[in-house]
């Protein structure tokens, strides 16, 4: 399994207790670096996936935790902000299982595009997403992500 | 040249680049995240641009050579190539990008392959051009600036 996890996320989960977890998901190599670098910037702890479905993988909702059976025994973050066009599970996807799990359901999700499409954020919206924001994100669109987390 | 004049050169190359349009205001973002934990970050984050476009630009005359054009593929790859452009600040690639995606929408191939022509030009100017101001970038440094 190949995500791009920092030491401090390897280790067993007693981050400091201000310490807001991301999981950011896009496809795009160049912007998951990005990505990663605005939230680490903002005091964020960050992991990536380069897809929807190792993320699923990452939270415990992978299609073995499901067969399974098995409890979440997912890593606990605060925010997921994922693409929206990714090929094979979009972000609309992703975003409809994390609200269908029960253990995953209240953690807010942000969808991210470079298309400003009104069907497209409305759609998100009304699956329950957080937030709809245009790429390239800024760091002034993290630093308000963050102030809203902390409320 | 000392550091006075290597650093009005560099300004002026870079202003030249932006009053040019080769490069818009997300570029400025990458340098402001830039910092001592991560003093590489604009050059690590420009080369993994060229060597995403290098890949996806090889991939269009693929696309566009077959028998029967898969346009739903190209357009995928313009995507892609868009989406990576607008995060580094490549304007004139993002753009002609944009362009491309038109063609593929009404599945002209002649339009098409002008534009891959026309992106293969803006990017190759864009990679030349931010090479060289990664070398007045280099220069600076070095003389002490």
């Amino acid at each position: 399994m190949e995500l791009d996890m920092d030491a401090a996320s390897l280790s067993n989960g007693m981050g400091v207790e201000n310490e807001l977890h991301v999981l950011a998901v896009d496809d795009s190599l160049i912007d998951r670096r990005l990505v990663e670098k605005l939230l680490i910037n903002s005091s964020f702890k960050v992991t990536t996936a380069e897809n929807g479905l190792r993320a699923l993988e990452f939270l415990g909702l992978g299609e073995e935790d499901q067969k399974n059976n098995l409890k979440t025994t997912g890593s606990k973050v605060n925010l997921i902000i994922t693409d929206y066009c990714m090929p094979g599970m979009t972000g609309y996807d992703l975003l409809k299982k994390i609200k269908e799990s029960n253990a995953l359901k209240e953690v807010p999700v942000v969808i991210v595009s470079s298309e400003n499409i009104p069907t497209r954020i409305n759609k998100c919206l009304e699956e329950g997403a957080q937030q709809f924001m245009l790429k390239p994100l800024k760091q002034s669109d993290v630093k308000k992500l963050r102030c809203q987390l902390m409320t | 040249m000392d550091v006075v004049q290597l650093k009005k050169q560099l300004g002026d190359y870079t202003r030249s680049l932006f009053n040019e349009g080769f490069l818009d205001d997300q570029f400025n973002q990458l340098q402001q995240l830039q910092d001592e934990s991560n003093p590489e970050f604009v050059a690590e984050v420009v080369s993994l641009f060229f060597q995403d476009s290098q890949r996806l630009v090889n991939e269009l005359a693929k696309d566009l050579e077959q028998q029967s054009v898969d346009f739903k593929k190209v357009d995928a790859h313009v995507h892609q190539l868009k989406g990576s452009s607008s995060s580094i600040g490549a304007q004139r690639v993002q753009k002609a990008c944009i362009s491309f995606r038109n063609y593929c929408d009404e599945q002209n191939i002649e339009g098409c392959l002008k534009c891959l022509q026309q992106l293969k030009n803006e990017y190759s100017l864009v990679k030349n051009k931010l090479e060289t101001l990664f070398k007045l970038e280099q220069q600076l440094l070095e003389a002490g600036g």
